[in-house]
């Protein structure tokens, strides 16, 4: 299953039916150096595609490997073999400048906790990707409250850092900040995970308008009834798990 | 420019094979990397693993014993080791900053907050008294420190306030490289970070490219696209800031990493 992905066309989804996300061979594992140097084999022969549009889902047991999947494409993770293309850019061989470049206008990424930098205002965290993009600052503080107001966090927070707002607050606030440039290419690691059902919906429909618009989406959900309404497909990471000999 | 557009450019500063040595003992060795425009770079590493020896070679404040620093200056690459004392100066006051981690190595204790920023700005030829004045107001804005204390000496100032002014007369000549030995060192959490977010900002605003040296990991994270680590004044790992940390592949890295509750 060789699909090109390095056409120029990527931009225009649209048009474009070949995969935005391609995954070949890949393998992983952790050296514990200060734990008797363990080698700990953890992934092996892993492919997958996922097509503009496409949401695909990633499921296995605890333990089974997907969040190490996800942290590989997002570059966090180092693969020990194999390769990794985003659009035109082979996360598993990018130096880090490339890799930098790719997250700042194709690949999105909503880990399970917020990070920030303490004490900025959690409108500036939301439109902080837009800034890095060039977007001029009146715009992207428009998109960014937009997000805001449609997650119903309360208007009279968005002033503060969100250091201190609840945990379904701060997961909002990070699917805000994972939102608010259309990324050609998404990562959401358990997006729906302690949100109340109204908040959910909310989500689930952000999800829903962007692969409408195109975008190539890899999830981790729990959440099953999310996962039936969203995933196009499902992957079984439990595949990908060396064999122990 | 775009920030994506300057990212494609060549390197600010190639560093090729540089060692500086003590007598016997080495400072900083092997080390080579390339800086590219807009990017930051943190350097990370136990008490005298050779951090600011190796910063201090870069800004030319220390010579190495060998090795190349290419510089892109408005001139085109030079190698700033070996340029002539005059040229490396004009460099430093022109196309560079240096942060020190104690703001009265950096700061002229006698002369006003407004004098301190004033000053640099004259070092590049300004000339015109009201036109300086204005900058320098602007610039102690911008780092929160109100105009009505701009005739204030730095000693009148706390910590902070002494640091933040120490960025204010570092970066009004709008530099495009800037050193930082430990600037977030000894302050309290929360002027930490606020002096983070005002660092993020003008790396944004201003394209320009930070080599930032520090022992905290959750500073690194936040303020560095890549990551550098140093052990015994040679670099043991270097790549994506959070790659470093998340996945590290150096058994001192592993350890350095582990160390720490949650970063
Ligand atoms: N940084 C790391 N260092 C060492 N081992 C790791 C690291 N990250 C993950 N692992 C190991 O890799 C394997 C896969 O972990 P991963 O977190 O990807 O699982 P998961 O499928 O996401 O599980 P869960 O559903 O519990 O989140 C586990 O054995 C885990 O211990
Ligand atoms: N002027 C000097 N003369 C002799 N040895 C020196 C001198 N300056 C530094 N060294 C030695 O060089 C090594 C590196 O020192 P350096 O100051 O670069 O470390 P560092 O990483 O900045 O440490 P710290 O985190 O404590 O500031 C150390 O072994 C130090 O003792
Ligand atoms: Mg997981
Ligand atoms: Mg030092």
């Amino acid at each position: 299953m060789i699909r090109s992905t390095n056409i120029p066309s990527f931009w225009s989804p649209r048009f474009c039916r070949c995969d935005v996300i391609t995954i070949s061979n890949l393998s992983k594992s952790f050296t514990l150096h200060n734990q008797g140097a363990a080698v700990i084999p953890v992934m092996t022969g892993a492919n997958l595609g996922v097509a503009p549009g496409e949401c695909l889902g990633l499921v296995g047991a605890s333990g089974s490997g997907k969040s190490t999947l996800m942290r590989m494409i997002w570059g966090n993770y180092l693969a020990a073999s194999g390769s990794i293309m985003v659009g035109d850019v082979d996360v598993a061989k990018a130096a880090p400048r490339e890799i930098i470049t790719l997250r700042r206008g194709t690949l999105g990424y909503v880990s399970q906790f917020l990070r920030v930098v303490p004490r900025v205002p959690t409108m500036d965290v939301v439109a902080e990707p837009l800034l890095t993009l060039g977007v001029p600052a009146e715009e992207a503080r428009a998109r960014a409250m937009a997000l805001l107001a449609q997650l119903n966090i309360p208007e009279r927070l968005w002033s503060l850092s969100p250091t201190t707002f609840s945990g379904g607050e701060q997961q909002r606030v990070n699917i805000a900040r994972g939102f608010v440039h259309p990324y050609p290419a998404l990562l959401l690691d358990e997006p729906t995970a302690s949100l109340d059902l109204v908040n959910r919906e909310v989500v689930l429909t952000l999800i829903e308008a962007a692969k409408a618009r195109g975008a190539a989406i890899i999830g981790i959900f729990h959440d099953e009834q999310a996962r039936a309404r969203l995933c196009d497909r499902l992957v079984d990471v439990t595949q990908f798990t060396p064999k122990v000999a | 420019m775009s920030i994506l557009a300057k990212m494609k450019m060549q390197p600010l500063l190639s560093v090729r094979d540089l060692a500086k040595f003590y007598g016997g003992r080495i400072g900083c060795a092997d080390v080579g990397f390339d800086l590219y425009p807009g990017e930051v770079l943190g350097i990370v590493g136990e008490s005298g693993s050779g951090k600011s020896t190796l910063l201090s070679c870069l800004a030319g404040h220390l010579a190495p014993d060998r090795g190349e620093v290419i510089f892109d200056t408005k001139e085109g690459l030079r190698d700033t080791v070996l340029m002539a004392e005059a040229a490396r100066r004009r460099l430093a006051r022109t196309d560079w900053a240096y942060v020190h981690q104690n703001p009265r190595d950096g700061l002229r204790m006698g002369v006003s907050a407004g004098g301190n920023v004033g000053e640099r700005l004259m070092a590049v030829g300004a000339r015109h008294y009201g036109q300086i004045r204005d900058a320098a107001v602007d610039w102690l804005g911008r780092v929160e420190i109100a105009a009505d204390r701009v005739d204030d000496r730095p000693s009148a100032f706390s910590g902070g306030m002494q640091q933040r002014l120490q960025i204010a007369r570092n970066l009004v000549t709008g530099p495009r490289l800037v050193f930082m030995d430990e600037p977030t060192g000894g302050l309290d959490v929360s002027v930490q970070a606020r002096l983070l977010d005002l660092l993020r900002g003008l790396v944004r605003e201003m394209g320009l490219s930070a080599i930032i040296v520090t022992h905290d990991l959750a500073v690194v994270r936040l303020l560095a696209d890549r990551l550098m680590v140093m052990k015994g004044g040679y670099v043991v790992e270097q790549g994506l800031t959070d790659q470093v940390l998340d996945d590290p592949q150096h058994e001192y890295t592993q350890l350095l990493v582990s160390s720490v509750l949650q970063v």
